[in-house]
């Protein structure tokens, strides 16, 4: 461990912090229709938009008809995808499939369409061997855009629900159930927040080095004669997206540790930014929404403890080094000139802390991007991720997706206050009543199901079990591998401990790859329910909570936004995560961590 | 039903503006500005010598020389056989196949508590020492080898070593060149990239333009 190490978590929260509040204050007026600077600029193209897609912006939906317009959304562009893929070879005459590269296989591409449709970007294929220009920019980020506004959408109809008062006299209109309209959340969405914000980040990475252009890959020959290929790519544009939206699909194979997708410790701390930066900002947009900034930063303050006691624990348990380096006789420590730590899978230029933190900022929020081989971190260092994936992504989490996430532990926690101190549960005036908790306790549930679910299925399937690499992998690392998997899809992250595959890398000179369909049918059917639906449940409570009569604060009220509800929110979230993953955990990552003993 | 049918055609409509907007001009916005403003940086800090492109600035190279056998290039499972180079810095260890290929970058994914990870780093270890140790004054042992000459590297093309790495490997290319070491020194510490800003990253040496440099001696 070094001081700059330190140093370099410390400033990143602070970092961090600083740009969410004013972003957090912008994307509030984004959402309740105020003026913001950039209307100028925008407001044509909005309402060209709306016009385009024929939408009447002044109709509120309520839950329901908000729930359709999703899906149908989705389904939508689950096929267009799913064409697109399919159909890579037809696309050449436009120049964008340089290196020739086949199709997608039917179920490698139902996989991948599922992944990118949630959020997820799982990836079952490698992105410079299979993937033509075309599929990546008008396929696969047009994805990472539209997947990321519906995690937002949601999380802002969530937010109404919880925020709006409504009249008594007018609580049965049609009016009064209304929770936004879906279309004109998505168009302010991609509009105002991401195709700004992922402008901006592309040209600063674009300026570092990253590359963005439509070339043929270069072949040459080194100084000493060795044949070599440069991959090449529009990658700035998409590397920007993947980020901001927390994607995480990396252009290349190899994802953010690829030198032409973050070459500097300079873009390395702008991309870990842009992942985390609508997240913690959606934070304070709730705060502001709510009318109480305090609630926000209460929220706030939750996420960055467990986020720091996170980064923390990984940054020690890297920097210690793994069992195989002591035991091959490597020393560890920091010493003049090197970074010392378990460096295997990491980038010299990260070192371990870039690593470490990276990676702890990538499974916090639903990203999944990776710029270090996560199956290669320490036993406790791979638990880290494996925790963060048990807290259902809520430590800041998916845009959008963590916030809704997390504002269900909260109502939990206010139920389990309210049962503690024996009186009705309230959150900020709406009463919590059996209907909404029921939905909250299914929504908190399903994402670790279906996680345990498919996991014991691989596991206990020879199907299941031939997606493990047993070149490196055995015993409790398969495990970890195998599990790993099951619950980053279920938490639609996406980031693997990348043994464990769904697809066999086409052989050097062949263009074509093939799929291991057990593994991509039930790990796309996992992405899509685990991700569906939570947002019904969501919605169904927002739309339970839009027109409920708020009540004044009394003296009996349980606050929301105080030191006391923060120690309780975490020790909720530590409670579920520990009570259902607990077992598996042991299984896989901690053994590993407890144990010098090699398999 | 007429409320979905409704829904679904407005989504179609949506996902075909979306894509023109944010999958095709989107990127050629920023294609454009790069071609403008940032060119280099765009076709990947390419390097040429004499006209000829030897690689890129950010991408590691396998610095090696083909093995022949019976005059003819050996190939193990369609692989080439190389062995390092001894005039030229090397990179990392890398786990794509063949190494450091840019065309197919992958993790090895070496578990922590792996015996093929300690066999791996091992290997590593055992190659470091038979290419530098007699080099290196006083000899070298495994404690005495740098994590990242023996850990593989996560994109398999890291194109920087750490400066301890570095200094060890100036001893042999500034007796197999027959240079003075201070000059090779000198060579390290003028393509040692430091932290950015001052605390971001730690400090790496450019393993492609230290050699170019080199030659150029």
């Amino acid at each position: 461990m070094t001081v700059y190490g330190w140093g370099l978590i410390f400033v990143f929260a602070l970092v961090l912090t600083a740009l969410a509040l004013p972003l957090g204050r912008y994307m509030a007026a984004v959402y309740t229709g105020q003026r913001t600077f950039m209307d100028p600029l925008l407001g044509g193209p909005e309402r060209l938009l709306y016009r385009a897609i024929g939408v009447r912006v002044d109709r509120g939906q309520d839950w329901k008809r908000y729930a359709t317009s999703l899906i149908a959304f989705s389904l939508v562009g689950w096929l267009l995808l799913y064409l697109i893929l399919r159909t890579q070879t037809l696309w050449s005459f436009t120049g964008l499939n340089p290196m020739g590269y086949h199709s997608m296989p039917w179920n490698v591409a139902f996989n991948t369409v599922s992944s990118f449709l949630t959020n997820t970007n799982w990836q079952y294929y490698g992105g410079e061997t299979t993937m033509s220009y075309f599929s990546q920019m008008a396929g696969l980020a047009v994805q990472n855009f539209v997947s990321a506004a519906v995690g937002i959408v949601v999380a802002v109809a969530l937010i109404r629900g919880i925020v709006t008062h409504v009249a008594a006299g007018e609580r049965d209109s049609a009016q009064a159930h209304s929770i936004g309209n879906f279309w004109q959340d998505l168009v302010r969405t991609v509009l105002y927040v991401l195709l700004p914000l992922s402008l901006l980040v592309a040209l600063v990475l674009l300026s570092q080095g990253v590359i963005q252009n439509f070339s043929r890959y270069l072949t040459f020959t080194g100084i000493t004669h060795i044949a070599q290929t440069l991959a090449m790519g529009p990658v700035a544009s998409q590397e920007a997206i993947k980020l901001v939206g927390t994607n995480g699909g990396g252009f290349f194979n190899t994802n953010s540790a690829h030198p032409f997708e973050n070459p500097t410790g300079f873009t390395n701390f702008v991309e870990m930014l842009a992942v985390l930066l609508i997240p913690a900002a959606l934070v304070f947009t709730y705060g502001r929404m709510a009318g109480n900034r305090r609630q926000g930063y209460a929220i706030y303050a939750t996420m960055m403890v467990m986020f720091l006691g996170a980064a923390a624990v990984c940054y020690i348990a890297e920097a210690h080094g793994s069992p195989a380096q002591h035991a091959a006789g490597l020393h560890t420590a920091v010493r003049a000139g090197t970074t010392g730590g378990n460096l295997e899978g990491k980038e010299q230029r990260f070192g371990i802390a870039g690593s470490a933190l990276f990676n702890v900022v990538t499974t916090v929020t639903s990203c999944g991007a990776v710029n270090s081989a996560l199956e290669s971190f320490t036993g406790i260092g791979g638990a880290v991720p494996f925790a963060n994936l048990s807290s259902s992504e809520v430590i800041f989490g998916g845009v959008g997706s963590g916030l809704y996430s997390m504002l269900f532990y909260v109502l939990l926690a206010v139920f389990l206050g309210g049962l503690m101190v024996g009186r009705t549960p309230e959150y900020i005036g709406k009463k919590v009543e059996a209907r909404e908790i029921k939905l909250v306790a299914l929504g908190i549930l399903i994402t670790p199901l279906s996680a345990l679910f498919s996991t014991a299925l691989a596991t206990a399937s020879s199907a299941g079990r031939a997606s493990i690499d047993t070149a490196v992998a055995a015993g409790p690392q398969a495990f970890s591998e195998t599990f790993y998997a099951y619950l980053s899809q279920a938490n639609n992250n996406g980031s693997a401990f990348a043994g464990y595959t769904g697809f066999v890398q086409p052989a050097a000179g062949s263009v074509g790859s093939h799929g291991i369909t057990f593994a991509d049918l039930l790990g796309g059917f996992t992405m899509l329910f685990a991700r569906y639906a939570p947002i019904l449940f969501t919605l169904a409570v927002a739309g339970m909570l839009v027109n409920k009569r708020v009540s004044p604060a009394g003296l009996g009220t349980m606050r929301t936004d105080n030191a006391t509800f923060v120690v309780l929110l975490i020790g909720v979230i530590v409670l579920v995560g520990a009570l259902t993953f607990f077992p598996a955990l042991l299984l896989g990552p901690i053994v590993q961590g407890l144990t010098g003993h090699l398999y | 039903m007429t409320l979905l049918r409704k829904e679904l055609l407005r989504a179609l409509l949506a996902m075909l503006v979306f894509t023109l907007l944010l999958g095709v001009a989107y990127p050629l916005v920023v294609t454009g500005i790069g071609q403008l403003a940032f060119r280099s940086q765009a076709g990947g800090e390419l390097v040429h010598v004499h006209g000829k492109l030897v690689g890129s600035k950010l991408i590691g190279q396998n610095f090696a020389l083909q093995v022949y056998k019976d005059g003819k290039p050996e190939y193990s499972h369609g692989v080439p056989v190389t062995r390092p180079d001894p005039r030229y810095f090397q990179t990392r260890p890398s786990g794509t196949t063949p190494a450091d290929n840019d065309a197919a970058t992958s993790f090895a994914n070496y578990g922590p508590n792996s015996i093929v990870t300690e066999k791996a780093i091992a290997a590593n270890i055992a190659a470091y020492i038979a290419l530098n140790g007699r080099y290196y004054p006083g000899g070298l042992t495994a404690a005495k080898v740098p994590v990242d000459a023996a850990d593989t590297s996560a994109s398999g093309v890291d194109p920087d070593i750490s400066v301890a790495n570095a200094r060890i490997q100036a001893y042999r290319v500034a007796a197999v060149r027959h240079l003075p070491l201070a000059t090779v020194d000198a060579l390290v510490r003028r393509y040692t990239i430091g932290r950015a800003l001052g605390f971001l990253g730690e400090p790496s040496v450019d393993v492609l333009e230290l050699n170019l440099a080199l030659d150029r001696l």
